[in-house]
């Protein structure tokens, strides 16, 4: 191992971190927010549309991201949609995430204690005061551990970017490995930058599953 | 256009050696998990007793492997065993180990998870009828846990079979790669073909995993309603 060849690769590695963390931000938002309309949707059993995202959550929830990748990168501009990767991987990954991150708030929406709803209808709420009152604001913390989970998994889902590549971080040590052969070096620097990234996350999905579990425990 | 992109899955071989490519797969899944299921069955056990070196061991094994992607597990292995231990091992195996590791640190969370959910009077009418430690583990919490965990359990082998699509990029031939070869030889003919090879691949992915994640779902249904009749 050495430290020099470390080094000289620090700026290329740094490009290919803020490349990862900037897609894996915009694919976790887009997910939320596929997975919050999702799972109301699904709560309030909308008609035609539930059936719908139903069909989308199986398809998405039981393929894999690289196949979505290829599907997208490779198979979509036979069919005359052409897209960049970045945007292939954008989508592929709110595609992935929004599934995952639906079925974390539907988990604690059901989650919500059946006494805390039987008690809501018993003082005459209607669907929707019971769902803004009490489901939601309890539903949404019991999911926070759920969602935390979701984001580490589609940060590291990011890695599979490298098959369409795009130059995120393990795009950029495969690209140094091919061309310098440094592989104990660059995959050294790779699952470091990884663990800085997934460490703190790691710790603070930790605290938050203690502190949820603290919540429902201390009701 | 005088040819229509769906022909190529049946021109000469290519579907005969797609659905090879998914054996492979489908091989190196089954032996990841059985193999993987085994080691974390035991390391979850291990991490339920009070040893705090033990504990911390396998914690940081579990760590590691849950917070390095499973593309970068693959190319560790696969650059560094035979560089390192001159250990010179094909893709297949590569593959093998990498998930037997990767499902044995999954599985020995939810099965540590499970056995600390059996209730406590479980473990002490175990021990105050006069089992000792194995026979408590043998008769009263793991067949409990197992119960438990299974909905977990068949979600973690759904996502082993997802996560086999990575194994082209150690170079197996598995039904990914072999679906980039014959794309890649049938272009020029049957240029829409990418299409229906890349909609097969993803079919047979649902095929496989959409059962099993049913299943999972009704068991999980199943426990919540049962836990909510108490």
């Amino acid at each position: 191992m050495s430290w020099e060849i470390i080094k000289q690769s620090l700026p290329m590695f740094q490009q290919g971190f803020l490349l990862t963390l900037y897609l894996s931000l915009i694919g976790i938002i887009g997910s939320i927010i596929v997975g919050i309309i999702c799972s109301l949707v699904e709560y309030f059993k909308i008609p035609v549309l539930n059936k719908i995202l139903k069909v989308y959550i199986e398809i998405s929830r039981n393929t894999p991201l690289l196949i979505q990748l290829f599907f997208l990168y490779y198979a979509f501009p036979a069919m005359g949609i052409k897209m960049s990767a970045q945007l292939c991987g954008i989508i592929g990954l709110i595609f992935l995430g929004g599934s995952y991150m639906s079925a974390g708030f539907s988990g604690g929406f059901n989650g919500v204690n059946k006494k805390q709803v039987e008690s809501g209808k018993a003082i005459g709420l209607s669907r929707w005061q019971l769902a803004r009152y009490v489901i939601f604001p309890q539903g949404f913390a019991l999911s926070i551990p759920a969602l935390a989970a979701n984001i580490i998994f589609l940060i590291k889902e990011t890695s599979i970017f490298t098959v369409i590549a795009i130059p995120e971080l393990t795009n950029t040590a495969l690209d140094l490995i091919g061309l310098y052969y440094n592989s104990n070096e660059y995959l050294f620097v790779l699952v470091v930058a990884y663990a800085i990234i997934l460490i703190p996350l790691s710790i603070i999905l930790t605290l938050l599953e203690r502190r949820v579990r603290y919540g429902t425990f201390g009701n | 256009m005088a040819h229509s992109g769906i022909n190529v899955l049946f021109e000469g071989t290519n579907l005969t050696r797609l659905l090879l490519g998914m054996w492979t797969t489908f091989k190196i899944a089954a032996v990841a998990i059985i193999i993987g299921l085994i080691i974390g069955i035991i390391l979850g056990i291990l991490r339920t007793f009070h040893n705090p070196i033990l504990r911390f061991v396998l914690r940081i094994y579990l760590e590691f492997f849950r917070i390095v992607p499973t593309v970068v597990l693959l190319f560790l292995f696969y650059y560094i065993l035979p560089r390192q231990m001159n250990l010179h091992m094909p893709g297949t195996q590569v593959a093998m180990l990498v998930f037997s590791l990767w499902v044995a640190a999954e599985m020995s969370d939810i099965v540590r998870g499970a056995l600390i959910s059996v209730p406590i009077h479980q473990k002490e009418s175990g021990l105050a009828i006069g089992l000792n430690k194995f026979q408590l583990y043998r008769y009263v919490l793991v067949p409990q846990a197992v119960q438990l965990e299974l909905p977990a359990t068949i979600n973690l082998i759904t996502r082993v079979i997802k996560t086999t699509s990575l194994l082209m990029l150690i170079s197996v031939m598995d039904v990914v790669n072999i679906g980039q070869q014959i794309v890649e030889a049938n272009n020029q003919k049957y240029p829409t073909g990418v299409f229906w090879i890349y909609g097969l691949i993803f079919l047979l992915y649902f095929l496989i995993d959409y059962p099993l994640s049913w299943w999972a779902g009704r068991l999980e249904k199943k426990r919540l309603e049962q836990t909510n009749g108490e």
